[in-house]
């Protein structure tokens, strides 16, 4: 299997043509039965000119074709119930199923997101008793589940600081974020209406002291950053940066992408940080469903708090006779307002409250250990079958991922990163993250999770070995890999040049 | 240790031994120690698998939920039928358990899916191109908003009073951001109005933003207000209902440039509010200035027909600060139950649902507007959602009409007067497909005598 190229030039689902749902089933044909008209029919109710002249062109397909149609299409994805998937800053660990099941409940899942919140207390206990777990993971006091994925939760965080800033009176107008952030960071920048302002590395992969020094200053609205940074480096430089940017006024922003290093170990209140995202999708595990869906709750300081998205859930000890005892509270004068509709996520939300829930304290401090324990020892393996074509990129250990780099390999090789990544499919593995964080050349990120064993690491190195002993012996195989795949390398830039975006009907 | 992880004495020790240090802890050396956390997690102990469920269950038993109630609440989301098999499509794992697809060749299946989607949404919605989703309703109509900004430069958007109260809060949360600044244009007797809207229009304006259905189920006359707007050159931005788009005209073919909204009426639960999708769909020339994800047909290597994310340079992951949005994560797997559920909805389906929830709609309306002390709010056409007026002294009235109806199983709709002062005797009515003439006979009733108890005269002896 692990350097199959098939015979003959192709497997059997590589000679179907993909032919999607609008080519299938014939004129006439359903799925879908109505239920009998019960009332008058009365004709007119909407007139001529509002009403649909020509119907949507939707596929007219019968349910087994409708079924065999998708499920065959599934037989078209890689996932992680399949595989190993060590795809850096995702944090793919395995989805329990009991999340599933506690998620799909009837009160849980058919609950109307306006119920009276006297008849959703079970919900609200939910949120609640969220809330304040998420508060102590973040070692922070106050907690809003709305923001909708990490992106979104960046968004509020940098709308919070402005409104901090703005209630106090000052205007400002740059962001900081360190080179080797997430994109997400500078174009949540843009969106919130600051300026990016770049902070330099340090030759260890850390945030640049020094450069951070010149750059922050009064001017300075908020500086954003990932602890454990994407190189997968805890920044041991981290007071002096809170302290930097604490005395000139500025927010500090903490990336909660790597939240799953750290837990049992270090809180990032406890560092300073004013505002918080939790990937629930990433650090709790919601399945990621091919792009979602996520959540991205924020945990604040309390000088953040009045600006919190509104509603919140609030809790007021039961009275005689009183009212409920979970409530939404909307009046919140200083708030930053909705971000989105409604209360959030919900469905993320039991699932992480379960994943909580079934870990516990000493749960979640184990899982970052292991995350931590299994990364460094893949890394260890990896340095000593592969070290000098695959170097580390930064300092000698790491926490729960790290940057390699490809640029040996490509010189001494010629293979490029994305070639090892693309030969890694025919080997039944997802690659890492390629080409991220930019400040690697060549870069690979890779992070196991702590829900593989040592036989799937050491089968990963195996494969990167035979990978690259492979291209010792002759580079074009891996130039030209996959082949085992449902479709071979596809043409990105002729599909950019030219979209066709939907399916000709 | 979970069930999650599986290190063994055996595995730590060869672990340890490769990495060269004597023990986990050592692993953590990087994090000073005044920034470490003394002690363990303020968190309770973890709990075996039948423990934790029984715990959710209890929570989820604390819920009155669309099975435990007959609902004709909706006000943005709708107890609509999930049939079967999008279930079993959304749980599977080959579609619940990847990540974004990054690695087309083995990402080919829900990358079509993707391109299905997207030819779905734009057949209801009329335009050219869609995404492939974003988080959800507000939030789409927030970055629709942004995206007009980037086309025009203009800085004002005007959004009708119709528009979704949640949606028109969100616009302005992100408008702060984006230095738009955001006027609403008040209803006449439940409609959007040309005079205002033209009165408000200038060469300023960036966008005119309009709900159809808008919030209180009214038809809205998008052709004559997307004119109004492109006189001005503002971009015209629809917020549709999906499912009334088999009887609704199609934004696109009304003058609409944008069309967004919340894709939960489409094969996603209720969820208390989420996860679902948003959608957004736009004409060609705004392709490369579209928010989030977009799949895109080409050929690989051998030529046969494939699927890949495209236009990623409009995306943070590639522009960073100019990007045309900061969106990654999105609601995939929400979109895929849409998808999968137009599909199983289908050419006709879609029309003939429509014209069941006209019908029984109008059925609803005529019958609730005849009993004492209720009437219509206006007499728009209507599809799903309709608003009545009762006669019961105001909000707090309304609100104890909801109370009397809960108590009788019924949860009669949304009090109005919550987020419209200028309806305080506003309720606002729902009827999906899985509401029948006969629960809507037994909604009657149940107003009927929730209004009279109400209405009647407090006795010589209250307040006394």
């Amino acid at each position: 299997m692990s350097d199959a190229i098939p015979e003959g030039g192709a497997t059997a689902q590589q000679r179907e043509r993909a032919t999607t749902i609008f080519e299938k089933g014939a004129p006439g044909r359903r799925a879908f039965v109505a239920p009998q008209l019960d009332v008058p029919r009365v004709d007119g109710l909407i007139p001529d000119r509002l009403r649909r002249a020509e119907g949507p062109r939707l596929p007219e397909a019968t349910e087994p074709e409708i079924v065999r149609h998708y499920v065959n299409l599934s037989k078209r994805n890689f996932d992680l119930d399949s595989g190993f998937y060590p795809l850096g800053s995702c944090t793919m660990k395995h989805n329990p199923r009991l999340h599933e099941r506690v998620a799909g409940l009837p009160g849980h899942a058919r609950l109307h997101p306006l119920q009276d919140p006297r008849r959703a207390q079970g919900a609200l206990e939910l949120m609640y008793a969220l809330q304040c777990a998420l508060g102590e993971i973040a070692g922070l006091p106050h907690v809003s589940l709305q923001p909708s994925a990490g992106s979104h939760g960046e968004l509020a965080g940098v709308l919070l600081t402005r409104a901090f800033h703005e209630d106090r009176g000052e205007q400002r107008h740059k962001v900081l974020t360190p080179d080797s952030a997430h994109g997400t960071n500078p174009a949540t920048v843009t969106m919130a209406g600051y300026e990016v302002v770049k902070v330099s590395l340090d030759a260890d992969g850390g945030v640049d002291v020094e450069d951070l020094r010149a750059k922050a200053d009064r001017d300075t609205a908020c500086l954003m950053l990932t602890n454990p940074s994407t190189l997968g480096i805890f920044d041991p430089n981290i007071e002096e940066i809170a302290e930097i940017v604490h005395a000139v006024g500025a927010t500090l922003y903490y990336d909660g992408a790597n939240l799953n290093a750290i837990m049992g170990y270090s809180r990032p209140g406890d560092m300073g940080f004013d505002i918080v995202h939790f990937n629930l999708h990433k650090t709790f595990t919601q399945p990621h469903g091919g792009g979602g869906p996520g959540a991205g709750p924020i945990a604040v300081s309390e000088r953040i708090e009045p600006y919190l998205p509104r509603p919140q859930v609030v809790f007021t000890p039961p009275s005689n006779g009183g009212g409920p005892i979970f409530d939404l509270d909307y009046d919140r004068p200083k708030s930053i307002g909705k971000l989105r509709g409604f209360q959030g996520n919900y469905g993320v939300f039991v699932r992480t409250y379960a994943y909580i829930r079934s870990l516990g304290a000493e749960g979640l401090k184990d899982i970052s250990e292991v995350a931590v324990l299994n990364a460094n020892y893949l890394l260890a393996r990896l340095r000593d079958e592969v070290g000098e074509l695959l170097p580390l990129a930064f300092g000698e250990r790491c926490m729960h991922e790290f940057v390699l780099s490809g640029a040996p390999m490509k010189k001494q090789l010629g293979i490029r990163t994305l070639d090892l990544a693309k030969r890694l499919l025919d080997h039944g593995m997802h690659p890492p993250t390629v080409y991220f964080p930019l400040v690697v050349d060549e870069a690979l990120l890779i992070e196991p999770t702590e829900t593989e064993t040592r036989e799937t690491l050491d089968q990963f190195v195996e494969a990167i070995a035979a990978i690259v002993r492979e291209a010792a012996e002759d580079p074009e195989i891996a130039r030209n890999a996959p082949y085992t795949t449902p479709v071979r390398r596809l043409d990105e830039a002729g599909a950019a040049k030219r979209p066709v975006v939907r399916q000709a009907l | 240790m979970s069930g999650y992880t599986g290190v063994t004495e055996q595995d730590l020790e060869l672990m340890l031994a490769a990495i060269g240090v004597d023990s986990v802890e050592q692993l953590f050396d990087a994090i000073p120690e005044a920034v470490r956390l003394k002690g363990p997690i303020g968190l309770p102990p973890g709990e075996p698998e039948q423990a934790v469920y029984a715990e959710l269950r209890r929570l989820a038993e604390r819920n009155v939920c669309t099975e435990d109630e007959l609902c004709f609440l909706g006000a943005g989301m709708y107890d609509h039928y999930v049939p079967a098999i999008v279930d079993m499509l959304m749980s599977r794992s080959e579609f619940l358990t990847p990540y974004t697809p990054y690695q087309p060749e083995v990402s080919q299946g829900g990358l079509q899916v993707m391109f299905e989607y997207q030819t779905a949404i734009s057949e209801l919605t009329g335009l050219p191109v869609s995404n492939a989703s974003v988080y959800e309703g507000p939030s789409a109509v927030g970055a629709a908003a942004y995206m007009a900004k980037l086309a025009n430069k203009r800085t004002r958007v005007i959004v009708s009073r119709g528009v979704h109260p949640d949606s028109r809060e969100t616009l302005r949360t992100l408008a702060v951001g984006y230095g738009t600044t955001v006027d609403e244009i008040p209803l006449t007797d439940g409609l959007t109005d040309l005079d205002p809207l033209r009165a408000a229009l200038n060469d300023d304006v960036s966008a005119v933003i309009v709900q159809q259905p808008n919030f209180l189920g009214t038809v809205e006359e998008i052709e004559a207000l997307a004119a109004a707007a492109h006189e001005h050159g503002a971009l015209m931005i629809v917020v549709a209902d999906p499912l009334t788009l088999g009887v609704l005209e199609a934004p696109g073919n009304q003058g609409a440039d944008v069309c967004v909204g919340e894709g939960q009426t489409l094969g996603n639960r209720l969820d208390f509010g989420g996860p679902s999708f948003g959608f957004f769909a736009a004409t060609e020339k705004h392709l490369r200035s579209m928010p989030g994800r977009i799949a895109g047909e080409t050929t690989d290597a051998d030529g046969r027909r494939g699927f890949v994310l495209t236009l990623q340079t409009r995306e943070q992951h590639i522009r960073r600060e100019r990007a045309t949005s900061n969106i990654c994560t999105s609601q995939a797997l929400n979109a895929l139950g849409g998808a999968v559920y137009l599909s199983w909805l289908g050419r006709r389906g879609i029309e003939e649902l429509g014209e069941l929830m006209l019908q029984r709609t109008h059925y609803a309306r005529e019958t609730l507007s005849a009993l004492q002390g209720v009437d219509r709010l206006h007499d728009w056409p209507v599809v799903r959602e309709f608003a009545l007026r009762l006669d019961v002294g105001g909000l707090d009235g309304v609100n104890r009409v909801l109370d009397r109806c809960a108590a009788a199983g019924v949860n009669a709709g949304y009090a109005l007067g919550r987020s419209y002062a200028e309806y305080p005797d506003g309720l606002l009515v729902a009827i999906t497909e899985q509401r029948s003439r006969a629960d809507i006979d037994r909604f009657a009733a149940v107003l009927e005598e929730a209004v009279a108890a109400e209405r009647a005269p407090a006795p010589a002896w209250a307040g006394a």
